[in-house]
């Protein structure tokens, strides 16, 4: 595959893999199961984003946004100490950490608002769970002067009360979720409905490649920057990508890092957060434990009773905490095309602490999980073989939950 | 003819106004649901639809939402739904049942296991809220083999050849959403909403029926010149909720609510019959 240096969006109709096909289905997966009343916006959304994603002006907009607002490219960062530490595979970090606002979710919701405005939107709604994806669409909103509302469970505003604070700064109105399991699966239902009643002057910014088809593709599309830059830097430095590392809630930084690989030779690894453990039924692991099904407008992996009830879902990370993933992930897993593991809470507080001391970069605990994994993969794998780590997101909005975990008072 | 063709076809020949009522199955129990759904029929109500409870009713307002959690308090199943409706049906073989739901429980009980109980036990059809006419193509067959019919719903914003295309999967009666919102919101705008039923009625063959946001006697008069049938559900809930498992006094706020209703809907015919 050759690289793509152009300022361009995936073009999926001249890889191989030609997913999703025009009906939003991933084989058996995606889809768009919702009520009727949202069917005519999905549609208007699909259409308008078919056609800009060919547009210049739109590109150039986009593009300009990433490298002056955003901070693109991000660096790809060869992590020396750790990589002799381990003696195996070298050890590569793309800094998604180092994007304004602290993580990848930015470069979505920056695309998503530039399309909201072409559509003539004036309000922007998203859910929010740790509340990262909440605070890059108020960031975004408050850049493009639009008006914000962020749905956010109550239990993840009381865990999260400093990101609810950003979001309020940056002009959003947070609105409290009461219903069900007050937390982000809960946060979503009520931004579908909100969605549903306003939908004339209102774009749902979803923040993860989950939801009714297009959401899964355009998140897809504008996250892959990450991986499009990866291939040029490898290339810049002459090297070759063996193995790439991704952690996997919803799965965006994970799908952004992958997409421009899947017709490559390299192999690639999404980490589940497996909580307490697999075998426990407290973990937050689709891929790994759950069953096919329908939620959030799409078909895909679901952790749910035996009577098709979606349950609640265990994470020290809580934007792993989700019941459901990307549909396009559990295609990739039925291809056989991803590797998808685990790494429980205690592996992730242990890869948070080491990341920290070795290379002075402290993870967030959702990419904690990546790093778990990769540190053991890399041990596997053959010196001089090449390791990527999507380091998604930095760890300054845990250290409340890291130091009550260990008993330390800040 | 199958039940709810003839209740429509009756309902018609008297010149009467088809009346839905909705509550959640299992909300607070299923030995109240049963008490519930024959309040509903000795107070008017022509077709019942029973709601089928999810974790995640996205397209639902809150009182629903809340009904759906108590409901799954005690973990109401598809299969308990089914025994339900069998014991309904031990002493009413003729008020037509519809089950409203989400895709993922039928999904997890498996289509035909789900279609085939459900026909047996005397469920008449299904409406599945998130289960667009694109994606319910094998579901409608499956359904059609025991017999089931699908109600599909139609929004505001549907336009007219999707309406045409709707109707080609649908059977029994279509459901018209009279807003852009969820179940039991308060901005129903009555003037667009009779604009509309005009238009889709022209486009349709089959009985229409309103409802979301359809709270009192009023409303539901005006409505039903341009509809076929009105469906009133989360002001029922409401009382459910309310009155926390009093059984005397739900019963009779449900009636209270639902009499004048039906005398409402039925006060042209009664004058035409003086005459």
């Amino acid at each position: 595959m050759k690289p793509n240096q152009n300022k361009k969006l995936s073009d999926f109709k001249l890889m191989k893999y030609g997913y999703p096909d025009d009906n939003g289905h991933y084989g058996v997966f995606g889809g768009t199961f919702v009520a009727e009343t949202l069917i005519e916006p999905l549609r208007n959304l699909r259409d308008m984003y078919h056609k800009l994603k060919k547009d210049e002006d739109f590109l150039k907009e986009l593009y300009s946004e990433y490298e002056n607002y955003v901070g693109r490219p991000t660096p790809l960062y060869f992590a020396e100490r750790l990589t002799s530490k381990i003696n195996g595979a070298n050890i590569f970090l793309k800094r998604e950490d180092l994007c304004h606002t602290g993580a990848h979710k930015i470069n979505n919701t920056i695309g998503q608002a530039i399309l909201a405005k072409k559509m003539g939107k004036t309000r922007i709604i998203a859910e929010t769970g740790a509340g990262q994806h909440g605070v890059a669409s108020a960031t975004v909103a408050a850049r493009l002067g639009m008006e914000c509302v962020v749905f956010m469970g109550e239990q993840d505003i009381y865990r999260q009360s400093q990101n609810v604070y950003r979001m309020k700064l940056l002009g959003a109105e947070v609105v409290p979720v009461t219903s069900g399991s007050k937390t982000l699966k809960d946060a979503l239902n009520e931004a579908l409905r909100d969605w549903v009643t306003n939908v004339d002057d209102t774009f749902y910014i979803i923040g993860t490649v989950a939801g009714p088809s297009p959401y899964p593709e355009l998140v897809r599309d504008f996250q892959a920057i990450i991986g499009r830059e990866v291939i040029n830097q490898m290339q810049e430095i002459d090297k070759k990508v063996d193995a790439l590392v991704a952690c996997v809630g919803g799965g965006s930084n994970a799908i952004g890092l992958f997409y421009p690989f899947i017709d490559t030779e390299s192999k690639m690894y999404g980490v589940e957060a497996a909580g307490d453990g697999l075998d426990t039924d407290k973990h937050s692991a689709p891929l790994n434990k759950g069953k096919i099904g329908v939620l959030h407008g799409n078909r895909t992996y679901l952790l749910e009773d035996e009577n098709g009830q979606i349950i609640e879902t265990h994470s020290i990370s809580a934007g792993l905490d989700y019941p459901g993933v990307g549909p396009e992930h559990a295609l990739l897993k039925d291809l056989g095309r991803v590797n998808y593991e685990s790494a429980t809470d205690k592996e992730s507080l242990e890869a948070f602490h080491e990341l920290s001391k070795v290379e002075g970069i402290i993870p967030a605990l959702e990419t904690s999980h990546a790093v778990a994994y990769a540190i053991k993969l890399a041990a596997k794998m053959k010196k001089g073989e090449n390791i990527i780590i999507n380091l998604s997101g930095r760890g300054d909005k845990d250290l409340n939950t890291v130091a009550r975990i260990e008993g330390i008072e800040i | 003819m199958s039940r709810i063709s003839e209740t429509f076809h009756q309902l018609k020949k008297n010149e009467k106004t088809c009346l839905i009522s909705y509550i959640t199955a299992g909300d607070p129990s299923l030995d109240d649901s049963l008490k519930i759904m024959n309040t509903l029929v000795n107070s008017g109500t022509d077709i019942i639809e029973l709601g089928v409870p999810f974790s995640d009713p996205m397209a639902d307002g809150p009182t629903i939402q809340r009904a759906c959690e108590r409901a799954l308090i005690h973990k109401t199943s598809c299969s308990d739904i089914f025994n339900l409706v069998k014991k309904f049906r031990i002493n009413n073989k003729g008020t037509p049942i519809v089950l409203m739901g989400y895709l993922n429980p039928i999904e997890r009980m498996g289509y035909d296991l789900f279609a085939k109980s459900a026909s047996e036990s005397g469920v008449d059809a299904v409406l599945v809220v998130d289960l667009p006419h694109e994606e319910a193509e094998d579901v409608v067959n499956i359904f059609k083999k025991y017999n089931l019919e699908s109600i599909f719903l139609i929004a505001p914003n549907t336009k007219t050849e999707r309406i045409k295309k709707i109707a080609n999967y649908a059977s029994g009666f279509l459901y018209y959403v009279s807003l852009k919102g969820v179940t039991g919101a308060s901005t129903l705008d009555i003037n667009s909403t009779k604009e509309q039923l005009k238009i889709i009625k022209n486009t349709i063959e089959l009985p229409l029926a309103v409802g979301f946001g359809i709270k009192d006697a009023e409303t539901a008069k005006i409505l039903s010149n341009q509809a076929d049938a009105i469906v009133i559900g989360s002001a029922i809930v409401n009382i459910i909720e309310n009155e926390q498992g009093d059984n005397i006094k739900t019963n009779s706020d449900i009636m209270q609510l639902m009499n004048p209703i039906r005398l409402k809907l039925d006060e042209n015919i009664i004058s035409g019959e003086e005459v």
